[in-house]
């Protein structure tokens, strides 16, 4: 995984509660069997004017172009700034892997949802939860402001706009252990073998009948 | 201190715990299907990893399976990838029960693995889906995860998870005729919203909670992920001991007994706290139809469809309007004027033999409205399509003029042929009505298996207790 440490990121605006899994990577692309080259697709519906295939090649497809993916004053963006529980619903990680492919790193909102949250650490990007006050300020800030940067700091847990106003966003001591060193939870968790081969002998002792064939 | 039967859950499968409440989680069975597993599978490989324990693995392809035709095989090459890539790494990294495509208990893996008694209380559940909260109605704790904890779950046979803070959802006194267990549910969500349970496990109980069969409870724990909660339980009862028993792998003779033993502990003991409670009352619970593009955005059939002029919230008025736009509905007109195009009964929420029933009961003897151009029944699993055929279920549908079909999850997400066209509007008994779920600018309505039938009957929403006579 990608290291995260510092990050001096474009931001672009999604105006909308509740944007489900779907919306951000339609169920058709879901059909493939890579983890990458999602990012043409990401928000597919809302950003082409045609329906969209997997594989197909986006550069000529007609775009819409009142969402904010296709105006030029937020191209580059690295920080999307969204609304309440942004990716509810399906549990699909393509989520994840077509913002990350498009060149996110940073998502702020008021609230996520559970499963794309934790996702979201897997492929090193980092969901920061805001008040809804403070999410509001930076729309409109972002709103009236072209080239609306975010300063996001990993390790003081802080990030700072453009006018010097800053607030600071909670993470655990592992997902922040994880994602300043690069490091996957599998190789962490492989360092207690032992410990889960010990748990297992003792709960199939205990319980055999979940382990039965 | 009285336990919840969330802490009790929680506590028996900690394999450690980090200083910042961080734990690795014992996962006792892995659920499978084509869509989420491939690239988790290719990064086992790639790191040259074998499954810790491929025992726990119950693996169907059901998404990407076609629903009828079944002689041609799957037609769309690319889904054909997908379920060979499926065949192909269960044969390699191997499992205790595999369906592949047309075996006769194929079906959705969120009805198989409880029907063939591969759910059981006291386990931990993992699946790469979101409604695998479905299994916590057997007193499970089941987890909706991504890929990459696929992949983790394969490698270490744990989960790292934080333990969610804990909700009491209580429904006391018994539910009117009509009112089933998909009202209770989407009723719940209509009041505590679609992120209302985030952050939360929510456990359901309460009489008309306890007077639902597993079929009931099974829908509504399917949904509490439409609430947002990270799972859903419900305690074990004689209910739940009776489905499982003679099931093909739950435990047999002096295992049973013990079993048996440790399941009847599997209940929230008196005094427990909770960290949010919820109480409703079964009688106030009318049938339900979501009219927005989200599950919250439901109402009693009786209802009309909001007005965002009535909202004072800017961010909620801009989404009654957008949803009420993308829907083309009217502000304020009644539920029972909503015509509609198609209908579909099935997915992991309603397609169990009981749902089959509710809603054979309803079409039978009638026929299909002229202006329904497909009504589609597919049943949740094999073993459900073989007993509804043994029941005469699939003769009244066809006689009524719905299509029966071979199990899957079909029109649910529309990932094979089963969709819907843009602008068609479909009552459906699936669990998300978000934009293009069912097919790219398609309408859904969610509703019972028998608000289904009776729409379709109708050809448009009537009130169920107005049409039964
Ligand atoms: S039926 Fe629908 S919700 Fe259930 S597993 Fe299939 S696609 Fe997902």
């Amino acid at each position: 995984m990608k290291a995260f440490t510092r990050l001096n990121g474009l931001v672009c605006p999604i105006d909308r509660a509740n944007v489900d899994t779907d919306a951000i990577i339609p169920k058709q692309f879901l059909k493939s069997i890579k983890r990458s080259g999602f990012g043409p697709y990401l928000f597919d519906e809302w950003r082409y004017a045609d329906f969209g295939e997997p594989g197909m090649d986006c550069t000529n497809r007609p775009k819409r172009p009142e969402f904010a993916l296709n105006q030029a004053r937020y191209q580059g963006a690295q920080v999307l700034l969204a609304r309440d529980n942004f990716g509810c619903g399906s549990s699909r990680e393509h989520a994840p892997w077509a913002i990350e492919d498009y060149g996110f790193r940073v998502m702020i909102a008021p609230s996520f949802a559970d499963i794309f949250f934790s996702n979201s650490y897997k492929n090193a990007i980092l969901p920061i939860v805001a008040s809804a006050e403070i999410v509001d300020r930076l729309f409109k800030e972002c709103e009236a402001t072209e080239g609306y940067k975010l300063d996001v700091d990993l390790e003081s847990q802080t990030v700072t706009t453009p006018g010097g106003f800053s607030f600071k966003f909670e993470i655990t001591e592992h997902r922040k252990h994880c994602l300043l060193n690069g490091l996957d939870d599998i190789g962490l968790t492989l360092q207690h073998a032992g410990e889960i081969k010990a748990f297992e002998e003792k709960h199939k002792a205990a319980q055999p009948w979940l382990f039965g064939a | 201190m009285a336990k919840t039967l969330y802490d009790k859950l929680w506590d028996s499968h900690v394999v450690r715990q980090e200083e910042d409440g961080t734990c690795l989680l014992y996962i006792d069975r892995h659920l499978m299907h084509e869509v989420t597993s491939p690239q988790a599978f290719e990064g086992l490989r790639l790191a040259g990893r074998k499954a810790w324990r491929n025992t726990s693995i119950v693996a169907v392809p059901d998404h990407n399976t076609p629903t009828n035709h079944w002689d041609r095989d799957i037609e769309d090459p690319i889904s054909k990838t997908q379920v060979d890539t499926l065949d192909a790494n269960i044969k390699e990294f191997g499992s205790l029960i595999y369906f592949p495509f047309k075996h006769k208990n194929q079906g959705i893996i969120h009805v198989i693995a409880p029907e063939n008694g591969a759910t059981l209380p006291g386990m931990t559940v993992v699946c790469g889906d979101s409604h695998t909260a479905t299994h916590g109605a057997f007193g499970a704790l089941a987890h909706g995860i991504g890929t990459s904890e696929v992949e983790h779950v394969l490698a270490t046979q744990t989960l790292v998870q934080k333990k969610s803070k804990s909700m009491l959802v209580k429904v006391e006194g018994a539910l009117g005729a009509g009112v089933t267990a998909k009202d209770i549910a989407l009723a719940i969500i209509g009041k505590i919203g679609t992120a209302g349970g985030t952050g939360y496990c929510i456990e359901f109980a309460g009489s008309a909670i306890r007077g639902l069969s597993m079929e009931g409870r099974m829908t509504v724990c399917n949904l509490a992920i439409e609430a947002g909660a990270r799972a859903g339980i419900i305690g074990v009862d004689d209910t739940t001991i009776n489905y499982l028993e003679g099931r093909e792998h739950a435990p047999k003779g002096e295992q049973w007994n013990k079993a048996v033993e440790v399941w009847k502990t599997l209940h929230t003991e008196d005094g427990a706290k909770f960290d949010a409670v919820v109480e409703m009352n079964a009688a106030d619970i009318e049938p339900q139809v979501t009219w927005g593009t989200s599950p919250e955005q439901v109402l009693a059939v009786g209802g009309n469809v909001p007005n965002p002029a009535n909202e004072a919230d800017p961010v909620k008025r801009a989404g009654i309007e957008r949803a009420l736009q993308y829907m083309g509905l009217q502000a304020d007109m009644p539920i029972t004027d909503i015509q509609i195009d198609k209908v579909f009964i099935g997915s992991c929420t309603n397609s169990r033999i009981e749902d089959m029933r509710a809603a054979a009961a309803v079409a039978k003897g009638k026929k299909v409205a002229g202006n329904v151009k497909l009504a589609l029944v597919v049943p949740g699993s094999g073993i459900v399509k073989r007993q509804a055929e043994a029941e005469g279920l699939d003769k009244i549908f066809i006689e009524a003029g719905f299509e029966w079909r071979e199990p899957g999850c079909s029109m649910c997400l529309a990932m094979n042929a089963d969709r819907l066209s843009p602008g068609e509007r479909c009552a459906s008994t699936s669990n998300r009505n978000f934009e293009g779920r069912q097919g790219p600018g398609g309408r859904t309505h969610l509703v019972s298996p028998a608000m289904a039938a009776a729409a379709a009957i109708a050809g448009h929403f009537v009130d169920i207790r107005d049409s039964r006579n």
